[in-house]
């Protein structure tokens, strides 16, 4: 059994977003919602962190950080593009400097849409993603015996 | 040292994670109560560790792992000497051996965020290492030993005798549990402004070394907190200890974060009321 | 006998035949093996002597004659050359001269008195003092070797100081033969002529390298041990003239007791204090630290400073159960919490450890004033204890000095990657000094448990100990920080630097060694010297019986610890855990792999985080003043109530 499904801890990056999508994320947290039921903790530590939630369209200044917030997550780590700007870029899609969608940056392992998207829809996201980490847990361990031996 | 003893300290090296992976559950369990939240199940905090066994460890310098294992150690030790009836004094000095090996882990990293928690972690161990000292001086004063076995063994009178110690005791057990207003150094909600302090740079096993230690810590805490009621027996004593640890909840959520400088002053001047006030009254009492 | 006459005699030789060595190779040599003889000595005398009772030698009645003498007449010498230094006083320096001229009338008073006492037994060796020979002859024969090679850099690295080291190490070796004077006679003139030696020697060193600073910080130090120094004649004058006490051995001085030995007593014990550089005499220790680095280690750390402490321990039996002893206890108090709470204030690593020193003695003073069974057993273990990783401490600072150029504790950052023997000797004479298991840590457990049972006035102990308890959390605090900044992760790359030369690693590692060894041997060194010393008082009555064992229960934990803290390095260093290297969190603002990230305008910036030194929280400047007259008042209160 993997611990990997019951202990998911976040980090929650905007990339550019217009905090639509935030407050969505933070509101799961509240108790109307609240996430910690499933032992979902919001950590602000990349090193911390197993799901990587991401709000907003990328843009040039952002990569950066995205970047090296995802290589900073130990593995395994899933990723969850939340909104319709993290999706494709949402509304600013053909402005000059943001990327269409996130995962043009770091690969991405679930899609929750919605402009904003609903606490609902974001819990059912963080929901999927379990079984992506779940899965790569797996792998790793077996990545680790073959490294072994 | 008899075979209780003997018996005791062993559980507590095996099962001090045990208790205090479940005391951590009620913790969050209570927080989210009180917060109207349904909250975590209580073995919430066995799975987050058991999690961090799985993930990846990563470092910003290898030596940060040997501390990680001393800081555990000493903790040990520490909780042995206790519950093997042993010297508290000793017990003491190991706690503070096992602190600063965890002050060096985030030290060893040189980044800012674990560099301000561990800096913050030094000047509260500043602020509470007086009073934590005068706990096992009273307890001298009042049972005539440093031993545990026989503090336990002594006077149901002494929780009054020691009243003042016990409330300077109470006031440093929210530092060291880490709780609001005294979470300087790193705090549960990892969102804030020091991220997570001390630990911002320790990951995987190494995280959930950390978080076993302290385990054992609020163990060796409460068995402290029990020593003050024990000769009253384990039916009166353990619920006791028990109350007024998990007091220390509400404390955590009716409080917002105090600055270091008034931390060290607080707590100085609550060494001195309580605990010097306590001792240099004891021979009349 | 002939062993003590060559430890005193052969040092001056030495200095005599190292003043006058041709060239500065056979300069060398000649210390190196004088050190080394030295050292030797020390040792056989401590075998020869070993676990002996307290042995007192007599001399003939010409020697004794002659001895008188030469004791009058080297004082009048010192005199002579403390007032010739005098040249270069200025402003309120003039009370210098004037203090010598005091110091040395009140000692040609009692020395020229119609029939003086007469000294049967003008040299002993006793438990303590043998551990103090062994403390000199190894510790600081160790330092004088570190010296050699440790000078000729200082001369490399200072430009215009002038070359005086013939002269330097002349100096040194005077001092070895005033030391051994101090730990081994018993003559109480003979002890106050080489105490006078000790603070020349000091003076001298500390305005080695000519500067203004130094001359005015030497000035400073001569000042304030004359003090001490009149303190201390006056109390010979006593001990001639006294109808009660008529004696000018130490051994009767301390057997007569707290009735009528108090007031020479607390003559001498001021004396003591400011050769401790306790408050509020301790000032001149903080200018003290101008000198080259070995003299810091071997006179104001690890030898000279203790003969302060020396006779205070020695004096205890005289103060237990006084006022005045509990009122020396608190001055000793004072001191240790005021200069442990200042020492965090300092970035300079020498003024670290300085202030450092100055809170140990207070704390060593603080069991010399207690003076039961079990504090005499923890003062004589911390000044073991003191003597070797302070010791190792200076020593590390100065050639850390020498080698990446500065002494500031910041820019000692990562030197565990850039000279990690240097890290480790300075790392392990940090745990020596405040963590348990180790050696400081055992005395002051001790001390906890000694001063739970003082009753000489109601509240007197739980005084004690509540300095004792808020003195020790800042001891924590500036060790850790200076130790996180060791084995700090560097923030950038960092100029390579040099290997520690053979000579200097060769002290160095051997002090490491003892520093571990000391404290797993403690109970060794116990029951070899301090028992017979303590056993010998409690059995002529002049402390009362206790019980001084360390229950073998706190032992084993100690052991376990010990073994703990070697075993865990060598299975990391045997089995490194094989983990993937990342940098910092930096809120993802990362410049790849570095400590520095992306800022404003995409300019890039290295992180900065320096230690707390909490300088809102103390201030150094009012601290010391309060500290100084609280020591102050206690000192005139101690010497008021000797006469109650
Ligand atoms: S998807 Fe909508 S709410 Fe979310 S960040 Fe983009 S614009 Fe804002």
């Amino acid at each position: 059994m993997s611990f990997l499904k019951k202990s998911p801890w976040i980090l929650h990056y905007a990339a550019t977003s217009c905090n639509g999508c935030d407050i969505e994320v933070l509101a799961c947290l509240t108790p109307l919602y609240d996430v910690e039921r499933f032992g979902i903790i919001n950590t602000g530590n990349p090193k911390h962190a197993d799901i990587l939630m991401v709000t907003g369209s990328v843009n040039e200044e952002s990569r950066k950080v995205l970047e090296n917030l995802y290589a900073q997550m130990p593995d395994p780590k899933a990723v969850i593009a939340i909104g319709a700007c993290a999706l494709s870029g949402g509304i600013f899609r053909d402005a000059y400097n943001v990327y269409a969608g996130i995962d043009q940056v770091i690969p991405v392992d679930v899609y929750v849409p919605g402009c904003a998207a609903r606490p609902e829809s974001i819990i059912d996201g963080v929901v999927q993603a379990l079984g992506i980490l779940e899965e790569r847990g797996k792998q790793r361990k077996r990545q680790r015996k073959v490294a072994l031996s | 040292m008899s075979y209780e003893t003997l018996a005791l300290a062993a559980a507590f090296i095996v099962l001090g994670p045990l208790v205090g992976g479940l005391l951590a559950g009620i913790d969050r369990r209570l927080t989210a109560r009180m917060q109207s939240r349904q909250g975590p199940p209580i073995l919430q905090p066995f799975y987050d560790v058991l999690k961090l066994f799985e993930k990846d460890t990563t470092i910003v310098t290898s030596l940060q792992t040997l501390y990680v294992w001393c800081f555990l150690f000493f903790m040990v030790i520490s909780g042995v000497i206790l519950y093997l009836g042993g010297d508290l004094l000793i017990s003491l000095f190991a706690l503070t051996v096992s602190g600063i090996f965890l002050v060096l882990t985030a030290e060893s990293t040189n980044s800012p965020y674990s560099k301000i928690g561990s800096a913050r972690e030094l000047v509260l161990m500043m602020a509470y290492e007086p009073m934590l000292i005068m706990v096992p001086l009273g307890f001298f004063l009042v049972a005539g030993s440093f031993r545990a076995a026989d503090i336990a063994a002594g006077d149901p009178s002494q929780v009054i005798q020691l009243l003042g110690v016990l409330i300077g005791f109470l006031f440093i057990l929210t530092i060291k549990l880490r709780k609001s207003p005294f979470d300087l150094s790193s705090s549960h909600h990892g969102h804030q402004e020091l991220v997570k302090g001390l630990t911002t740079d320790i990951t995987g096993s190494d995280l959930a070394l950390v978080e076993i230690g302290h385990w054992y810590e609020n163990v060796i805490l409460l068995g402290w907190l029990y020593l003050f009621f024990a000769p009253l027996g384990v039916l009166w004593a353990l619920p006791i200890a028990l109350v007024l640890f998990f007091a220390e909840v509400l404390v955590d959520n009716t409080n917002a974060r105090l600055k270091w400088g008034t931390t060290v002053k607080a707590s100085w001047w609550v060494a001195g009321l309580f605990g010097v006030t306590n001792l240099l009254v004891l021979p009349f009492i | 006998m002939l062993l003590i006459a060559f430890l005193i005699g052969f040092p001056a030789l030495v200095a005599l035949a190292v003043a006058v060595a041709p060239t500065a190779d056979l300069r060398s040599q000649l210390v190196r093996w004088s050190a080394v003889a030295l050292a030797v000595g020390s040792a056989v005398l401590a075998a020869a002597y070993f676990r002996s009772e307290p042995l007192y030698f007599s001399v003939g009645e010409g020697l004794r004659q002659l001895l008188d003498l030469a004791f009058m007449i080297g004082g009048l010498v010192v005199a002579a050359v403390l007032l010739f230094s005098c040249r270069r006083v200025k402003g309120k320096e003039w009370a210098i001269p004037a203090l010598i001229v005091l110091q040395t009338s009140l000692i040609l008073v009692a020395e020229l008195g119609p029939a003086h006492p007469v000294v049967e037994n003008p040299f002993y060796v006793d438990g303590f003092s043998l551990l103090m020979v062994l403390i000199i002859g190894l510790v600081g024969g160790l330092i004088t070797l570190y010296a050699i090679r440790y000078m000729r850099d200082y001369h490399a690295h200072a430009n215009g100081v002038a070359d005086r080291q013939p002269a330097f190490f002349a100096v040194v070796f005077l001092f070895f033969t005033a030391m051994f004077g101090i730990v081994l006679t018993n003559h109480i003139t003979g002890l106050f002529f080489f105490w006078e030696i000790t603070t020349f020697c000091s003076f001298w060193l500390i305005s080695y390298s000519g500067t203004d600073e130094a001359i005015r910080n030497g000035y400073r130090a001569l000042a304030l041990n004359l003090i001490g120094g009149v303190c201390f004649a006056a109390g010979i004058v006593w001990m001639t003239y006294s109808p009660d006490l008529r004696t000018w051995e130490l051994d009767t001085l301390i057997a007569s007791g707290g009735a009528v030995a108090l007031i020479p007593a607390a003559l001498i014990a001021v004396a003591g204090l400011t050769k401790a550089a306790q408050m509020p005499f301790h000032s001149w220790l903080l200018g003290a630290m101008v000198a080259p680095t070995p003299v810091s280690a071997l006179l104001h750390s690890s030898t000279m400073v203790k003969a302060g402490v020396f006779i205070l321990v020695k004096l205890a039996p005289v103060f237990h159960g006084t006022v005045p002893g509990l009122l020396l206890a608190l001055i000793g108090g004072v001191t240790f919490l005021a200069t442990s709470l200042i020492a965090i204030n300092q970035r300079n690593a020498k003024l670290v450890l300085a202030y450092s020193t100055i809170a140990n003695l207070g704390l060593i003073v603080m069991c010399a004033g207690v003076g039961t069974t079990a504090t005499l057993w923890a003062a004589i273990l911390l000044i073991l204890f003191h003597a070797v990783a302070k010791a190792l401490l200076f020593l590390s600072v100065g050639s850390t000095e020498h080698l990446i150029g500065s002494r500031d504790i910041e820019d000692m950052e990562g030197l565990v990657y850039r000279q990690p023997i240097l890290a480790m000797t300075l790392m392990v004479g940090m745990l020596g000094m405040f963590l348990a298991p180790f050696g400081m840590l055992i005395s002051k457990y001790t001390c906890f448990k000694a001063f739970l049972t003082v009753d000489v006035f109601p509240g007197g102990g739980v005084l004690l100990l509540v300095i004792l308890a808020f003195g020790s959390a800042p001891t924590l605090f500036f060790w850790t920080k200076w130790m996180g900044k060791l084995v700090a992760m560097p923030r950038r790359e960092q100029p390579r630097i040099g290997a520690v030369p053979g000579e200097e690693s060769f002290a160095l590692l051997v002090l490491t060694a003892a520093t571990y060894i000391s404290c797993v041997l403690f109970p060794v060194v116990d029951w070899a010297f301090i028992q017979p010393f303590t056993h010998d008082l409690m059995m002529s009555g002049l402390i009362p019986v206790g019980d001084d064992s360390t229950p073998w229960e706190t032992v084993l934990m100690m052991t376990l610890m010990l073994g703990g803290l070697f075993l865990l390095p060598l299975l990391f260093w045997l089995r490194p855990p094989k983990f993937t290297p990342i940098s910092g969190y930096l809120s993802g603002a990362n410049v790849a792999g570095s400590a520095s990230y992306r800022g404003a305008m995409g300019a890039e910036r290295e992180v900065a985080a320096r230690g707390y030194y909490l300088t809102t929280l103390i201030d150094e400047q009012r601290l010391t003043r309060q500290g100084v007259l609280a020591a102050g008042a206690l000192t005139i209160a101690m010497l008021a109530g000797t006469l109650a």
